[in-house]
C-alpha cells in the first residue's frame, strides 16, 4: 500500500436502537483500501458486512446510525457529512452496484437517460458530451451495439446486461471507490464469471478502489486482493486473499473454508461447523465465537480477543495470539 | 442397480401466449415455451443423480414433472415400472401410482416458503402422516413426529414451536423431516441448500448424506452451485435449454468433461484454489428459450461449432469416456481436448 488510502475506516460501530435495547451491527470495523485494490469483505448472513458498506456509503437507515468511529475518504472524513453533502459524495466520489440490478435501475426512463442524468449531476458536461461519454461507457463495460442500445429500457436487457449497465452508472462520476454489495449474487455462473472480470478490469484500468461483499468465498478468492472475514458484527480475521484462504488463523475462517464444496477436492462429509451465528442480540460474552468453536478454552469464555498480527494477516483469536497457528 | 425412476422423451410445453382478443385484434401468435423436451434418464436405486444448469434450463420443471406437479405434454415418467404420467398410464394401476407417489417426496429451496407459519412444526411435520392415513392414531403419529425430529438432528420438544423460531438451515431440516415421514425411497431435491450460508449448508447435506447412508434414500438433486452438485451426486445431468446435453458419473463429468457448455460452465465456476489466476472469459448468454437457435441450441455460444450444428439437433449419444453427450463435435471427433486451466496451489 503506498501513500493515504483511498478509504479508510477506523473503530466503526453501527446501532440500530430498537424497542428491546440496541442492536450492534457493526462492532470496532477497522480496515484501509488502497488506489487500485479490491477488498472482500466475506460473512454468512447477518455477519455485518452489508451494514458495513451501507454506512460507508452514508446509506444507514434511520434509526440506525454510526455511533462511533470515523470513515475517511482521500482523507476527508465523510461519515459525519450532512445529507446534502453526503449527496453529492455519492454518485461523485464513491460509486454503488448492489445485488439486483433492476432495483437500482428506473424502469421508466432509458438508461441512457439515467447514466446521462447521472453524469451531468456530477460532471460539469453539456448533453450532447454526457451523451457521448454514456456510450463510451456502455461500451467499455461490454454492451454491444451501445449506441443503439442507450436508448432501450432496463426491461430489454438481459440480467447480466443490466448489471453492466448499473457497472457503467457507478462508474459514471469517475469515483474514487466503489462499494459493490454482492453484485453477482442474483446472476448465473457463467454471467457471474463475466461481471467479476469486468470489475477487476475496470478497477485495474481506472485505479479505483473497490469494496466488494459478498458471500461467496470463491468470487472473493478470484477478484480481491485482501479479505476481511466478519463474524456477529465484528472483522476476526483481514489479510491478503491467498493467505486468509490457503492458510486461515481464525477457528471460524477454517470452519467456512473446510465447509465449501470445492471442484478440486472429493471429500466423504464437508468440515461442519454446528450451530449458527448467534443473533444480534444473544451476542455471547468474550469471543463471539466461542460456542462453536472446537478449541475454546476458559480465556475465550471471558474474555473478548482484539484483532492482532500475525504473519501478513491479522486474527482475533487467543489462539492466534499464542501461538504460531490455529491447529485445524 | 436397479432403476427406481426412468424417463422416457419426457417433454413439457407451456403456452405463454398473449391473450385471446390480442391474439385475434393484433394478430399476434400463439407462443409455446418448451421448457423440457425430450429428457430420458434413468435414475438407479440408492444413487444421487444431480441435475445441472443455469437459470431457466428447465431443471426445476423436470423435479416437478416427476412429483407429479406437471403433467407431461410427451412423454412419460415411470417410477418402479409404474407408469405415473404421460404415455402409457392406464386407469388400472390408478392403485399402484398412488402407492408410488406415496413413495416420492419433494424438498424446496425456500424453507421459508415451503413451512405454513401458523402451524406448529409437530403438525407440518404430522401433515404427510395424516394425508396418508386418517386413521392412525394420535400417539402413534406424535410418535413418529418425536423420531423423525431427533433423526433430522432437532429436538423432539421443537415439535411445539413455530416455523419463525427457528433459522434458515433448522427450517430446511424441518422440511427434510416432513419429507421423510412416509417413509419414501425417493428425495426430489431442488436447490434445497441454496437459501442457505456455506456453514449451514454443510451441515445439511452431511445430514442429507448421513440419511441416505442409513435409509438407503435415492436422491434427485437440483441445483445451479456445481461444487455441491460434485460433492453429493453419484452421476450428474448437465441441462441447457431444456435438454440434457451430458450425463455421466461426477468424477468424469467434473475431470473430463466433453460437451463444449459443461467445458464452459466449469471454465466459470469461481473456485478458492484459483487466487489470481487468470481465466479465460465466457462469452454470451443463454438465448431466448420463445426464440431458441436452430440445430444445437449452444451453437451461438460455442467455439467448435459447424454447419452441422446449426442445422442438426443432437440426440444424446454414449460417448467414448465414461457417459452420454449430445455433442455433433464430439461425435464427430473433432472436439480438442480441453484446456485445463493453470491452477496456483
Amino acid at each position: 500500500m503506498q501513500g493515504v488510502p483511498i478509504l479508510s475506516v477506523d473503530r466503526l460501530r453501527v446501532e440500530f436502537p430498537t424497542r428491546r435495547g440496541t442492536l450492534v451491527a457493526v462492532h470496532d470495523a477497522s480496515f484501509e483500501i488502497a488506489r487500485g485494490e479490491v477488498l472482500g469483505v466475506v460473512g454468512e448472513s447477518g455477519a455485518g458486512k452489508s451494514v458495513t458498506g451501507a454506512a460507508v456509503i452514508g446509506l444507514i437507515d434511520p434509526p440506525g446510525r454510526i455511533a462511533g468511529g470515523e470513515v475517511r475518504l482521500d482523507g476527508v472524513r465523510i461519515d459525519n457529512l450532512p445529507n446534502e453533502r453526503m449527496r453529492k459524495v455519492r454518485g461523485r466520489e464513491i460509486g454503488a452496484v448492489f445485488q439486483d440490478p433492476l432495483t437500482s435501475l428506473n424502469p421508466l426512463y432509458t438508461i441512457g437517460r439515467q447514466i446521462v442524468e447521472t453524469i451531468r449531476t456530477h460532471l460539469p458536461m453539456g448533453e450532447a458530451d454526457a451523451r457521448r461519454r454514456a456510450v463510451a461507457l456502455l461500451e467499455e463495460v461490454g454492451i454491444p451495439a451501445a449506441d443503439r442500445r442507450i436508448d432501450h429500457y432496463p426491461h430489454q436487457f438481459s440480467g447480466g446486461m443490466r448489471q453492466r449497465v448499473v457497472i457503467a452508472l457507478a462508474l459514471a462520476a469517475k469515483p474514487k471507490l466503489i462499494i459493490a454489495d454482492e453484485p453477482t449474487t442474483a446472476l448465473d455462473v457463467s454471467i457471474q464469471a463475466q461481471i467479476i472480470q469486468l470489475l477487476k478490469r475496470l478497477c485495474r484500468d481506472h485505479a479505483t478502489a473497490v469494496m466488494l461483499v459478498t458471500h461467496d468465498m470463491g468470487v472473493i478468492a478470484e477478484t480481491a486482493d485482501r479479505v476481511a472475514v466478519m463474524y456477529a458484527g465484528r472483522i476476526v480475521e483481514i489479510g491478503p486473499v491467498a493467505d486468509v484462504i490457503h492458510r486461515p488463523r481464525h477457528p471460524y475462517t477454517v470452519g467456512l473454508m473446510g465447509s465449501i464444496p470445492s471442484i478440486g477436492a472429493t471429500v466423504e462429509r464437508l468440515t461442519q461447523i454446528d450451530g449458527t451465528m448467534p443473533r444480534l442480540d444473544a451476542v455471547p460474552a468474550g469471543c463471539a465465537y466461542h460456542p462453536r468453536c472446537p478449541h475454546a478454552f476458559d480465556r475465550c469464555r471471558r474474555e473478548r480477543p482484539e484483532l492482532v498480527p500475525a504473519g501478513r494477516t491479522s486474527a482475533a483469536c487467543w489462539l492466534a495470539d499464542v501461538t504460531a497457528g490455529v491447529p485445524a | 442397480m436397479s432403476v427406481l425412476v426412468r424417463l422416457v422423451d419426457l417433454t413439457r410445453t407451456f403456452d405463454v401466449s398473449p391473450p385471446w382478443l390480442n391474439r385475434v385484434l393484433e394478430g399476434r401468435p400463439r407462443v409455446l415455451l418448451k421448457a423440457v423436451e425430450g429428457v430420458s434418464l434413468d435414475i438407479r436405486r440408492g444413487e444421487t443423480l444431480g441435475l445441472v444448469g443455469e437459470s431457466g434450463c428447465g431443471k426445476s420443471t423436470v423435479a416437478r414433472l416427476i412429483v407429479g406437479l406437471h403433467a407431461p405434454t410427451r412423454g412419460r415418467v415411470e417410477y418402479g415400472g409404474v407408469v405415473l404420467a404421460g404415455e402409457g398410464a392406464v386407469a388400472a394401476e390408478a392403485a399402484k401410482r398412488r402407492q408410488a407417489r406415496r413413495s416420492m417426496q419433494m424438498i424446496f429451496q425456500d424453507p421459508y416458503a415451503s413451512l405454513n407459519p401458523r402451524w406448529r412444526v409437530a403438525d407440518i411435520v404430522a401433515e404427510p402422516l395424516v394425508t396418508q392415513d386418517e386413521a392412525l392414531p394420535r400417539n402413534q403419529i406424535a410418535e413418529r413426529v418425536d423420531r423423525l425430529l431427533v433423526q433430522v438432528g432437532l429436538a423432539a420438544a421443537d415439535g411445539a414451536k413455530y416455523p419463525h423460531q427457528f433459522s434458515g438451515g433448522q427450517r430446511q431440516r424441518i422440511s427434510i423431516a416432513r419429507a421423510l415421514a412416509t417413509e419414501p425411497a425417493f428425495l426430489v431435491c431442488d436447490e434445497p441448500t441454496s437459501a442457505l450460508d456455506v456453514s449451514v449448508q454443510a451441515q445439511v447435506l452431511n445430514l442429507m448424506r448421513d440419511l441416505q447412508r442409513r435409509m438407503g434414500l435415492t436422491y434427485l438433486f437440483i441445483s445451479h452451485n456445481l461444487a455441491v452438485v460434485h460433492h453429493i451426486a453419484d452421476r450428474v445431468g448437465v441441462m441447457y435449454l431444456g435438454r440434457i446435453v451430458e450425463l455421466a458419473p461426477t468424477a468424469r463429468l467434473f475431470g473430463d468433461p466433453q460437451h463444449p457448455y459443461t467445458r464452459m460452465l466449469l471454465d466459470a465456476v469461481p473456485d478458492l484454489r484459483m487466487t489470481g489466476a487468470p481465466r479465460v472469459a465466457v462469452a454470451g448468454e443463454v438465448p431466448n428459450p420463445l426464440d431458441p437457435p436452430t440445430g444445437c441450441a449452444f451453437h451461438p455460444r460455442c467455439p467448435h461449432a459447424n454447419e452441422r450444428c446449426r442445422r442438426e439437433v443432437p440426440t444424446l449419444k454414449a460417448c467414448a469416456v465414461d457417459g452420454e453427450v449430445a455433442c455433433h463435435a464430439v461425435d464427430d471427433g473433432r472436439l480438442p481436448p480441453r484446456a485445463v486451466p493453470t491452477l496456483v496451489a
